[in-house]
């Protein structure tokens, strides 16, 4: 089994060599985040599965930071505003050395830093986030930033689809093309659920592709599960000179484990001894597979 | 009671000497940022945006993203005031405080302007009488209400070298400078006395300490002695001044334009039952009920946030 530790970019061989590594990445993020949403009891597994592609093509293909530039002036700057998917995070920042993965055995355990939504106590967490709705202005402030300084970082912030009905990021959205940030890029990890049903009637946001545009967005719809269609979008920052750009990532709720694709329950089910053992056999076979 | 106007000094408001200091600070340090929700005018930024257009972000009327930009800038290392109407900008962009500015520990001045009940009879929807309540219930920011020209010059220097978070508060009255007494130093945190006496401390902030004032010089007339504390700093709250005119004075008024709940008199109410310095009590403000309209003034009158209104609750509360 081939994996990818520490710090290791994954940059320099051909694509296809790259975007195998990449997959195979992925499904060892999809093991780890679901050991250790066992081990705290709680978690929410569906979306953390969902943007995992996302996370892992960021963190190993896109972005500009490590441990050691964390606190660069110059890094690239990530901010998750579906805070609610920190097991993900967590997962992907521990492989990049920002701290022992051992500390994931403490999540939502008493007085740990590593608790249900990102804190700036974790290194390698840029926000505190959790509240829907935040991380596109924060995002915003902090690439009007970059601008006033003439920095080159860029800006990523990942949306889930069932928190756009929050009018903050329409305001947010605004402001964005208004000030030609195109050193921002959101991400919608646009996986169709929210917890109380499919998002589409809980509160339709489609079109989504057409209010970005009418906000002034350079929009670009992809697989988010698709790591060669993900590495291509990134690769493709901006879209257009002057304009932010969005990526609308549709991806699969509880992506990679069967009995979890598309079912509203494992929004934040936990996985019983059993079904954790089927979860981890099935990542095994896909593994085995690529 | 010594005289303590310095008549020397031309009365602005306090929102005027803000932006007058904001403008001097940003000619030399380029990390200042001003973002303005429309509130340019009413906040008296016009001249600052057309001299430091590069320092200036405008969002447009929309608080929420205001506070969050705010913070995403405060994140890079920019000195950030964000200024808006108090009423919206505590209301409507609350949780950006708690969690953006407060949570995340970025160092964002909030800026409330047009406090209280300075829109007067624009009613309600442009008051902001929940503020100190509000904001002293989240960890992690500094609730701060200068009384004069002097405490907000000081407060705006000060707050441009402190890194956490900070609000600060300001009406559009022009203000009287109330002088210094023994060279007094400003810090957050550090009530001033204004005035001193043994039988009632009362205790004002923001723009009800020269109306305090006014009431200390009426009672003088009746050998009735106050100290006048501007506790321009609501939290964290000067406890130590509090034990010293508990201890000092027979009686305690406290006078805030805001509710009669959560603000500075149950915050000192708070404190002093909780360590034993219980005194006969009296928390001035706006009491729980659909506000009076008119004027500032009109509605100060009318809950008697005045001299006449303040010397009553001292008789009655010393019985004289």
């Amino acid at each position: 089994m081939e994996e990818i530790k520490g710090n290791e970019q994954l940059s320099g061989p051909p694509l296809r060599d790259r975007g195998k590594a990449l997959k195979i990445q992925s499904i060892n993020y999809r093991k780890k985040i679901l050991q250790y949403i066992v081990g705290a009891k709680a978690g929410h597994t569906g979306g953390s599965l969902s943007c995992t592609d996302i996370l892992n093509v960021l963190y190993n293909q896109v972005l500009n930071v490590s441990p050691e530039t964390f606190t660069s002036p110059d890094r690239d700057r990530y901010i998750q505003s579906k805070g609610h998917c920190v097991e993900a995070l967590f997962v992907v920042l521990a492989s990049k050395g920002f701290f022992p993965e051992e500390d994931l055995n403490t999540l939502c355990k008493y007085n740990s830093h590593y608790i249900g939504h990102p804190t700036r106590k974790v290194k390698g967490v840029e926000q505190n986030t959790g509240a829907l709705g935040h991380g596109l202005p924060i995002a915003v402030g902090t690439a009007l930033a970059g601008k006033m300084d003439k920095k080159n970082y860029r800006v990523f912030t990942l949306l889930g689809d069932g928190e756009l009905p929050e009018g903050s990021n329409w305001e947010a959205a605004l402001s964005a093309s208004h000030y030609k940030l195109d050193n921002l890029c959101a991400i919608v990890d646009k996986n169709s659920l929210q917890i109380t049903a499919p998002t589409k009637d809980v509160m339709n946001s489609d079109p989504m592709d057409k209010k970005f545009e009418a906000f002034g967005w350079a929009v670009k719809e992809i697989n988010g599960n698709d790591i060669d269609e993900l590495v291509a979008a990134f690769d493709g920052l901006p879209f257009e000179h002057g304009k932010p750009s969005v990526i609308i990532a549709h991806t699969t709720k509880g992506k990679g484990i069967s009995y979890m694709e598309n079912q509203l329950k494992w929004h934040h089910g936990v996985p019983s001894k059993e079904e954790y053992a089927l979860a981890q056999q099935e990542l095994d076979e896909q593994l085995l597979n690529l | 009671m010594a005289e303590q106007i310095n008549t020397d000094l031309p009365y602005k408001a306090n929102l005027e000497v803000f932006s007058e200091v904001l403008q001097r600070l940003a000619v030399d340090d380029k990390q200042i940022v001003v973002v303005t929700s429309d509130s340019r005018g009413s906040g008296k930024l016009v001249p600052f945006g057309k001299q430091f257009p590069e320092q200036h972000v405008e969002v447009g009327i929309a608080e929420q993203n205001l506070v969050g930009v705010a913070a995403g800038l405060a994140s890079c290392g920019k000195k950030v005031f964000a200024v808006s109407p108090a009423c919206f900008l505590t209301a409507r962009a609350l949780e950006q405080i708690k969690n953006d500015v407060a949570y995340s520990d970025n160092p964002v001045k909030v800026i409330g302007i047009s406090a209280g009940v300075s829109y007067g009879a624009l009613g309600s929807t442009h008051h902001s009488l929940h503020d100190y309540a509000a904001l002293r219930a989240i960890n992690n920011i500094m609730v701060v209400a200068p009384a004069d020209n002097f405490e907000t010059e000081q407060a705006i220097e000060l707050a441009s070298r402190t890194n956490s978070p900070i609000y600060l508060r300001f009406g559009k009255k022009a203000m009287p400078s109330l002088k210094e007494v023994n060279g007094d130093v400003f810090a957050f945190g550090k009530g001033r006395i204004i005035a001193e006496g043994n039988d009632v401390a009362i205790i004002a902030t923001g723009e009800t300490v020269y109306p305090a004032l006014e009431a200390a010089r009426k009672l003088a007339v009746e050998n009735i002695h106050a100290t006048v504390i501007s506790m321009h700093t609501i939290k964290p709250l000067d406890t130590e001044l509090l034990k010293r005119v508990s201890q000092q004075c027979k009686a305690i008024v406290t006078i805030e334009e805001h509710s009669v709940y959560g603000g500075l008199g149950e915050a000192c109410a708070s404190f002093l039952l909780q360590h034993g310095y219980a005194k006969p009590f009296k928390i001035m403000g706006i009491p729980d009920e659909y506000t009076v309209t008119g004027s500032q003034q009109e509605i100060f009158d009318h809950y008697g946030l005045n001299k006449e209104g303040i010397t009553d609750e001292v008789r009655k509360l010393l019985k004289r």
